[in-house]
């Protein structure tokens, strides 16, 4: 074959690159001759063809270098042996071609930006008159979880609920996407045209006939914008409202001192702190650092122990954790105020009480005395001005003002009171003052008071338009809906109430396209060309007065550090004025039944209501989850005939509403409380149709409180979502509660049962040993709250689905761990008791031996891990739990479809489908970040290092988590305490997860001890 | 044993007649139709639970087994007289077993059949519940062999396919007989080659006893040993109620007690359906009625005794379950059960009751829903009401689960019937030796 006879047909011997080409029908003819073809024949099918023409030619065509080489004989066959591979799979023209999408080359990655690795940014989360400074965890760049900024006084590493709950919000896929002007999708742009003829009209005239309502901040950007604002319009009306209102704090300061100031509390001095109708530990103001100061205070092993007196016209966490708490109407809490008053020395008329409250009163009125400048009385929003101005008044008496209360000025800018503003705003809105409104944040037509019927006041307005998360019921009825921003989108910056300042850093990018009230009011103020970050830096280089580099590592420190270091606002000295007294005449009689509005602890005043987290999160006191009720004492549910979830209608005059009973034990009698924030007709797919809306009950003038309420049985009744059907602990030792005297006299008296100390337990299985790390959890009952922090971070650090009002009716709620509520005996003073359970991780773990395939097993570290791939889901293992920790999928619960959902997911986390059981892992994703770390630099794991959710968010640090095999750690050190005990131990499970003991201080003049 | 005036021609006439005849009773029509149409329940609530999870069930957190657990235990229980009847009566030579055996076999593999869906059903992935058995794979995992969940995989597998291969055997000469009489050819030929060329030879006779004989003495131990690896399923849980070691004995008892019932249940009407009061008198009713007071007195011993464990242990969690059983949300459930399972059938001390037909298949029914209360309050009341008061809620079934349970009886009702139209519900050649005169036994 030295000659090639095939280039005779059609090449002519011409040069191979002269060759013509090959048609498109010997190409496909080509490739069917070698379809199909594998081995020997294939080979010799491609020889066969390399000598015809088409082939030839098709050759010459795509490679003429090797035809070339092709048409010399002796270099044929290596280049056949070298090429064929290649010809056959890549050579036969265009087989393949890429992908038509656009792909990008990997071309450099940011600095920092490590997959798998997280990066945490300082911001703060604005809560309305208060902000708390988090961290914020963020994973290729989406935030996937908020923590307590340790820096940050507010927090000091911890959060509450709302904060942790804050990041679904970001999420929420009910978020409103586009600007809509009456209902159909427009633009900013389209806005800001539409809004500027209203705008250069309402400047003309100095701003009459231009409106706007904002709701609380404490943002210095936004009070300098308003300042702007008030400057180059005059008459623009600035109003504001917020259902969270502390208009009698207020009038309170006022009257007493001429001027408006707020308190700040420091309850880690306290030594006898009286909570009057108020949740400090809880909700409002500084809540997260008051439950951290005062679990500092009891501290009955290594400190002293503060005394907590409550006394209160609902139930409270607060009240929960008191030694002594005495529930009264809300009327009888007034007069409980000027007994004290009296007591303490204050000039006010004596009101008669019955003889316990007299007690009470006594008791603790020489108790604060005794106690001096280290007493502090928290009053509460729903307190009257009155009786806010008698506690002021009994803070000077005893001295505490300086140690434990402080003045400060007030965190938001407002000119007037809520009720008034918002009263003020319906008012000129009637009288057709206004022309254009703009509601900047909050939902009026939702919150705003029942008597102004604001809904129908602002259809009177000709333009309105309104800045929200969601297409709410304000946004229906207004011409223009704004999307806004996130607070993890958009920069900003706040102040507490505690006095420090943050700068609120954005996360992300605004997912929709929202815009902030504060880039809002900078457009109106004619500073739209400036972005939100000018402003905010500019407002702060006028605040600090530092500029060029000074200034700048002022702001790289102050975002790095959540906090703007040395812009804290100091107490104000203020002097009561002599002669003011209380005014109101205290009223004798009361008609009908009493009724408390108070914020709700998972939809706060409505505006969490979409948020499945809290919805989810049982409600701290009645266990409640999805929805509201009409809590009542025992007694006055018996008195109407009612058990739990009967409907009532609940009226005064015109105005009625309907929900379902809940009784619990300690409700005082005689009057009822509702939660606001349920009852949402247009809050979005979670909040919708869940509870009932208590606003159209509350006016302007008993925003808090009120009275002649009655009450009808309706014969109907409601299904309940609790998670907790038995309330009484049957006598056994579960949580173990003594009080200071007893634990003084003996450390060891709630340590011992059945066995006795540090005696091994008998078992027929061998011990494990653990040579490297072994991980165990403390929690300490004492500073234990039950707040429900931990169980909304723990659902958000492990992907934990909801699961829905009806599934949780049956009982099959999926959180890892869950806070047990118990009534105890008042014995030692603890009426309510609080245990949060996670997985115990037990040495001998009865779910391990059961499970038929081995899908939880024993670590090598001591945790009961779940292996989610192997699970068949036969339940025997949450059915041998004696802890009931145990969690299935008994649906496919996780949201495998909303895109926007999938972001919130922590990375770290595997999402669990349908069938599979999951339980509390210790956060193992975390103990395995800490162990990568310590590993790269040769070292073990320190103590603090590997933080479970819930340890990590507690407000009160009353879980501790870490390396029992370490003696220095925190978890070895409280295991030594005498107040430790292990949960059902006399089953020999050696559970990991162990207890401290409650220890209550109560008075001994009360007689209850 | 037989009643008088049958000859070997007549018993071999009589019992496959039933299989032979062309015509088929309309009321076997109307049966089987019943029993299809559940099978449709049965198929729908499968495919539901497959399509959504065992969430469609009443299942929740504390109580993580309900209906399924509860229908395999009383369908495993149900098949437990099968076994009795064949092996260790064979083997104690109660020669008034011949009768019943053959139909109570069948009876047990239909009812392990209905069983063995339950665990495999009630699984939250069911499509990976071989995960359960020990094969070998490219991940070297085995199963967990601690769990006695997989010590009822082993139960109940080999439970099943002994009692099936000891049907088939006893089939065997039958089967001879059948492929003899037949008429039509396929019939023939099926019940031929289901004969595996039996001749009747004396050496077929003679290896035919021998592994009849050695079978029944490989199911013996199991009449024992599958409802105690049931029972352990409860008895190793730590859950009060559950703990005990009185569960094997007890639930052995209960088993044979219920599997007798249900033998009971379904000869009283078959004999007068298809007329064979002559081969199932009222001596063998009277016979099975006497098992039943007797199983049933040590089933009432166990719940004395779980009451009384209770009390004596001094153990709170136990004396709270077991008040919570007596006096909390399930007492109806309790009551009822000890009213179904130990106050009516001491009716049996009564010969006239023993002896009548409708009284016996009265209180055979009313064992067998009492039967399956045992094991709802066992498996349910347990788990609502264990160590932390906050965890306690409370189970019912949803119309799913009742729709499976209700399904599996349709499934039991069709097979039955499937059976006695196409196999001998009685041993032929057995009741052959009964006939007067003829008994090899008798000879001996």
């Amino acid at each position: 074959m030295s000659q090639l006879p095939i280039l005779q047909d059609g090449g002519a011997g011409a040069p191979v690159d002269q060759l013509p080409e090959p048609t498109e029908a010997e190409v496909r003819a080509i490739r069917e001759e070698l379809s199909g073809l594998s081995g020997d024949a294939y080979w010799e099918r491609l020889e066969a063809l390399s000598e015809t023409g088409p082939f030839r030619r098709f050759l010459a065509r795509w490679f003429p270098s090797q035809a070339e080489r092709l048409r010399d004989g002796v270099e044929r066959r290596d280049f056949l042996r070298i090429m064929g591979a290649s010809l056959a799979m890549a050579g036969m023209g265009a087989c393949t071609r890429q992908p038509k999408e656009t792909i990008v080359p990997f071309a450099r990655t940011p600095e920092y930006l490590i997959p798998g690795k997280p990066r945490y940014f300082a911001t703060a989360f604005p809560t309305g008159r208060d902000a708390l400074g988090i961290l914020v965890e963020s994973h290729m760049n989406r935030p996937t979880k908020v923590e307590g900024n340790p820096n940050h006084p507010t927090s000091l590493g911890s959060t509450d609920a709302f904060a942790q709950a804050a990041l679904l919000g970001l999420y929420d896929p009910d978020r409103s996407q586009s600007v809509l002007l009456a209902g159909e999708i427009s633009t900013f742009d389209d806005f800001q045209t539409a809004f500027r003829t209203q705008l250069d009209e309402a400047q003309a005239n100095a701003g009459a006939g231009m409106a706007l309502l904002l709701s609380d901040t404490t943002s210095p950007t936004v009070a300098l914008l308003l300042e702007v604002l008030r400057s180059r319009m005059p008459r623009l009306a600035i109003h504001h409202w917020s259902a969270l209102h502390r208009d009698a704090e207020r009038e309170a300061a006022l009257r007493l001192f001429g001027r408006d100031v707020e308190e700040r509390f420091d309850l880690a001095r306290a030594r006898v702190i009286a909570a009057i109708d108020s949740d400090p530990l809880a909700f409002g103001p500084g809540n997260v650092r008051h439950a951290r100061d005062f679990a500092a205070g009891r501290k009955p092993s290594s400190g002293g122990m503060s005394r907590l007196y409550a006394i209160e016209s609902t139930d409270t966490l607060t009240g929960a954790a008191a030694d002594h708490r005495i529930g009264c109407k809300p009327s009888v809490v007034e007069a409980v105020v000027r007994f004290l008053a009296a007591e303490l020395g204050v000039d006010v008329e004596v009101p008669e009480l019955d003889a316990e409250r007299t007690a009470f009163a006594r008791a603790l009125a020489a108790d604060l005395r005794s106690a001096g400048s280290a007493a502090v009385l928290i009053g509460g929003d729903s307190l009257s001005a009155d009786a806010r101005l008698l506690i002021h008044r009994i803070h000077a008496a005893l001295g505490c003002v300086g140690t434990t209360v402080e003045y400060v000025e007030p965190t938001t800018p407002w000119q007037d009171g809520a009720v008034e503003a918002i009263r003020s705003l319906a008012g000129s809105i009637r009288a057709g003052e206004v022309r254009t409104l703009l509601i900047l944040g909050g939902n009026p037509v939702y919150d705003a008071p029942a008597d102004l019927d604001f809904r129908s006041a602002l259809l009177d307005v000709p333009f309105r338009a309104h800045l929200s998360t969601i297409v709410d019921e304000t946004s229906e009825l207004c011409h223009w809906h704004l999307p806004e921003a996130h607070f993890l989108e958009s920069w900003g910056d706040a102040r507490s109430l505690e006095g420090s300042y943050s700068i609120l850093q954005p996360l992300i990018a605004p997912l929709y396209g929202g815009r902030s009230v504060l880039e809002l009011l900078a457009s109106l103020a004619g500073e739209g060309d400036s972005s939100a970050y000018d402003l905010v830096r500019a407002t702060w280089m006028r605040r600090t007065g530092l500029e060029g580099r000074e200034f700048e590592t002022l702001w790289a420190t102050s975002l790095n550090d959540g906090l703007v270091h040395g812009a804290r606002e100091e107490a104000v000295a203020v002097r009561p004025r002599s002669g003011v007294t209380v005014t109101g005449t205290f009223p004798t009689t009361f008609r009908g039944y009493e009724l408390s509005f108070r914020a709700d602890a998972s939809t706060l005043d409505g505006s969490f209501a979409n948020n499945g987290w809290l919805q989810e999160a049982p409600r701290p006191l009645t266990r409640l989850t999805w929805g509201n009720a009409v809590l009542m004492a025992p007694m006055t549910a018996e008195a109407i005939g009612v058990e739990n979830g009967d409907v009532v209608r609940v009226s005064k005059g015109e105005r009625s509403l309907e929900g379902p009973v809940w009784i619990t034990p300690t409700h005082p009698e005689g009057s009822i409380t509702l939660h606001l924030g349920y009852g949402r007709t247009k809050g979005g797919s979670i909040a919708n149709g869940v509870g009932f809306d208590a606003y159209r009950l509350r006016t302007g003038d008993a925003s808090w409180t009120a009275d002649g309420f009655e009450i009808e049985r309706t014969g109907r009744s409601e299904e309940m979502a609790s998670v907790q059907d038995h309330a009484s602990m049957e006598g056994r030792d579960l949580v173990r509660v003594t009080t200071f005297d007893r634990f003084k006299k003996n450390p060891h008296g709630t340590e011992e049962h059945g066995g006795e100390h540090g005696e091994e337990e008998l078992s027929f299985f061998p011990d494990y040993e653990y040579n490297g790390y072994a991980w165990g959890m403390v929690i300490d009952l004492n500073a234990c709250i039950g707040c429900s922090a931990c169980m909304v971070a723990c659902q958000s650090e492990n992907n934990i689905p909801i699961v829905g009002k009806t599934e949780v009716a049956r009982g099959r709620e999926l959180h890892w761990i869950r806070i047990d509520r118990y009534f105890g005996d008042e014995e030692d003073g603890a009426e309510v008791l609080h245990q949060p359970i996670p997985c115990m991780h037990c040495e001998k773990a009865p779910c391990e031996l059961v499970c038929p395939v081995g899908a939880t097993v024993h670590g090598p570290e001591g945790l009961n891990e779940m292996v989610y791939n192997r699970c068949v889901g036969t339940r025997y293992c949450a059915n041998n739990c004696p802890y009931k920790v145990r969690r299935f999928n008994f649906f496919k619960y996780s949201d495998y479809e909303t895109e926007s959902l999938k972001l919130a997911n922590n990375p770290d986390v595997t999402v669990r489908s349908r069938g599979v059981m999951e339980k509390c892992t210790y956060c193992v994703q975390r103990i395995n970040h800490a162990r990568i770390q310590a590993k790269e630099e040769d070292r073990r794991i320190a103590d603090g290092e590997a933080m479970s959710a819930c340890m990590q968010v507690c407000p009160t640090q009353a879980i501790a988590f870490g390396d029992i095999n370490d003696h220095g750690s925190l978890v070895a050190e409280q295991r030594k305490d005498p107040r430790h005990y292990a949960l059902l131990e006399e089953l020999g499970t050696e559970p990991r997860t162990t207890y401290l003991a409650r220890v209550t201080n109560p008075n001994p003049s009360l007689g209850k001890a | 044993m037989i009643a008088p005036g049958h000859s070997l021609g007549s018993v071999t006439d009589k019992i496959s007649s039933i299989v032979l005849r062309r015509t088929t009773p309309r009321g076997w029509f109307i049966g089987l139709g019943i029993g299809l149409l559940l099978v449709g329940v049965l198929l729908t609530a499968i495919a539901e639970l497959l399509f959504k999870g065992v969430g469609i069930w009443g299942l929740n957190n504390p109580v993580g087994w309900g209906f399924a657990i509860i229908n395999f235990v009383w369908w495993i229980g149900i098949g437990h007289a099968g076994t009795l009847i064949s092996a260790i009566l064979l083997l104690f030579r109660q020669e008034w077993r011949t009768s019943i055996n053959r139909f109570a076999e069948a009876m047990t593999i239909f009812a392990v059949m209905c069983a063995g869906l339950f665990p495999l059903l009630h699984v939250g992935r069911p499509w990976l519940a071989y995960w359960l058995l020990p094969y070998p794979n490219t991940m070297a995992l085995w199963p967990q062999f601690r769990s006695p969940l997989l010590w009822d995989v082993f139960a109940v597998s080999t439970y099943a396919t002994v009692s099936l291969l000891f049907w088939y055997i006893g089939l065997i000469p039958d089967f001879a007989t059948l492929r003899d009489r037949a008429k039509a050819k396929p019939f023939k030929v099926i019940y031929g080659m289901l004969a595996l060329g039996w001749r009747g030879a004396a050496r077929h006779w003679e290896r035919y006893e021998t592994a009849y004989l050695l079978l029944a003495g490989l199911a013996t131990p199991l009449v024992v040993s599958v409802h105690t690896v049931v029972s352990f399923d409860f008895a190793v849980g730590i859950i009060p109620g559950w703990h005990a070691t009185i569960m094997p004995p007890y639930f052995v008892a209960g088993a044979i007690y219920s599997g007798f019932a249900m033998v009971m249940t379904l000869a009283i009407p078959m004999r007068k359906a298809f007329g064979l009061e002559d081969f199932i008198t009222l001596r063998h009713l009277e016979n099975m009625a006497k098992v039943i007071l007797a199983t049933g007195l040590i089933v009432a011993y166990g719940y004395t005794m779980e009451a009384f464990f209770a009390w004596y242990s001094a153990n709170p969690f136990e004396s709270s379950m077991m008040s919570g059983r007596m006096f909390g949300h399930y007492a109806w459930a309790y009551w009822l059960l000890i009213a179904c399972n130990i106050v009516t059938p001491q009716l049996l001390w009564i010969k006239k009751v023993r002896t009548s037909v409708g009284a016996l298949f009265v209180l055979a029914l009313v064992v067998n829903i009492g039967m399956w209360l045992e094991r709802f309050v066992i498996v349910v009341t347990s788990l609502s009401n264990d160590f932390l008061p906050s965890a306690w809620d409370t189970y019912a079934g949803t119309r799913w689960d009742w729709m499976l349970y209700i399904g599996t009886i349709g499934l039991f009702l069709t097979l039955l019937f499937l059976f006695i139209r196409f196999l001998p519900m009685i041993s032929i050649f057995e009741m052959r030796t009964m006939v007067p005169g003829t008994s090899k036994k008798e000879d001996a």
